[in-house]
């Protein structure tokens, strides 16, 4: 009988912000980031949701290139050498979330996330007191018109999490993308009214990986609103294993 | 009016398009005041009876966003008068509640306040009353601003603490204590 063949076991060696650290080929930085305690700052990025790399807050520096590079979506190599906390990248990443507040109209003071948002915690994070660009105020609108969930699509960053979660985890593809650059929309269905979608189960896991206060459940008034996205990780692994096993 | 101090710092504040809730918060500091008022000479606010802020005011208040001409007439008095300005709480900072009728034409804001929901003689005031800007701006957008404070409204002890880090001849870290919308 012929000796079963066992793969190598495979291990790359990088450093983050110049600490050692080993890694699996296939993993992104930020996975291996995360295992090794570095946090770099995200948005759109949600472990246990497919990578979109849209909100470009998690860039980071690679050694011997001059361009940035998303660490949600790059996976580590041999030898790279990572820095995610530079003056460079703190200022782009401050930029950026003064971008998502001058392009809709946030209101943290009046908004139901007050307090429970990621896009407000992530200003106070970096550092953003206040924004230098002039506010769009666009004039959008807000879909009531689910029994148990609302859509403020004035706080709505574009993250995509629920357009991930929806299709990825719940397999209703509900939600989705409409318009290109600033006029894109989260849309249900075919841009109908949510309350008349026909795919929509009503699970309610959109709201809770939204990472603002573009959807949430109705009935909460300012600051009420708490999200719980912690299940999203446990859910991915389960589903895994019960593929693996059957 | 009594002359100011010379040993002290001069202070000034204004309530432009706000709740007065940043000066609630302001006098929510409480004993602290009394404190405070062996360091810093009040010399213009809502709560104390005086025109227009002394030139070489050394620190200024804003709360409020600028929603009309005279928003800006005052904010601009407080740059000219004041050394070091800071923007005190959301709407001076962002815009805040005042701004959410960015969204709408400046007609649709007239007709809705004086007409609409008017019981009597409905008309769009044309003296007396000074004309709104189209869009309700934070405070930087109309002078430079030295620091920005920003909450809903921001905590006393934010408001203290950035007061005595400046009289310590310090710069404060306005986001110790506070944030958008606290």
């Amino acid at each position: 009988m012929a000796r079963q063949k066992v793969p190598p076991t495979q291990a790359l060696t990088l450093t983050i912000n110049g600490e050692a650290v080993t890694a699996k080929p296939g993993q992104t930085i930020m996975d291996v980031a995360s295992e090794a305690g570095v946090t770099i700052p995200h948005l759109c990025y949600l472990d246990g949701l497919s990578i979109w790399g849209a909100c470009r807050l998690c860039v980071v520096e690679l050694e011997g290139q001059s361009r940035l590079f998303s660490a949600c979506s790059t996976e580590v190599a041999e030898g790279m050498a990572v820095q995610t906390e530079t003056p460079r990248l703190r200022h782009y990443r401050k930029v950026i979330v003064e971008m998502l507040f001058a392009e809709r109209n946030h209101i943290c003071s009046v908004c139901v996330s007050n307090g429970h948002c990621e896009l407000q915690s992530m200003a106070h994070q970096l550092g953003v007191d206040h924004v230098h660009l002039p506010y769009r105020h666009p004039d959008l609108s807000v879909d009531s018109s689910h029994e148990r969930f609302r859509l403020d699509h004035n706080r709505c960053i574009l993250c995509t999490r629920c357009v991930r979660v929806c299709g990825e985890i719940e397999g209703a593809f509900t939600k989705g993308m409409a318009g290109r650059g600033i006029e894109a929309m989260i849309i249900n269905d075919l841009s109908e009214p949510w309350g008349e979608s026909d795919t929509c189960t009503s699970c309610g896991k959109c709201v809770h990986v939204c990472p603002t206060g573009a959807l949430v459940e109705k009935g909460s008034a300012a600051a009420e609103m708490e999200k719980r996205s912690a299940f999203l990780p446990y859910l991915t692994v389960m589903r895994e294993e019960d593929s693996n096993h059957s | 009016m009594k002359e100011a101090n010379p040993r002290k710092v001069t202070l000034a504040t204004v309530w432009l398009d706000g709740c007065s809730g940043c000066h609630m918060s302001f006098l929510d500091m409480d004993e602290r005041l009394v404190e405070l008022a062996q360091h810093v000479e009040l010399v213009y606010s809502p709560i104390v009876d005086v025109k227009h802020p002394p030139t070489g005011t050394d620190v200024g208040l804003i709360e409020g966003a600028v929603s009309n001409e005279e928003d800006a007439a005052k904010a601009r008095m407080m740059r000219g008068a004041c050394g070091f300005l800071i923007s005190l709480g959301d709407c001076a900072v962002t815009g805040n509640v005042p701004s959410m009728r960015n969204v709408f034409e400046l007609g649709t804001v007239y007709d809705r306040a004086f007409r609409e929901t008017a019981d009597l003689q409905p008309q769009t005031p044309g003296q007396n009353v000074p004309p709104l800007l189209p869009k309700v701006l934070p405070v930087h957008e109309v002078v430079p601003v030295d620091l920005h404070l920003p909450g809903c409204p921001p905590p006393a002890d934010a408001i203290y603490e950035v007061l005595t880090e400046l009289i310590a001849g310090r710069t404060p870290d306005p986001l110790r204590l506070s944030r958008f919308g606290r």
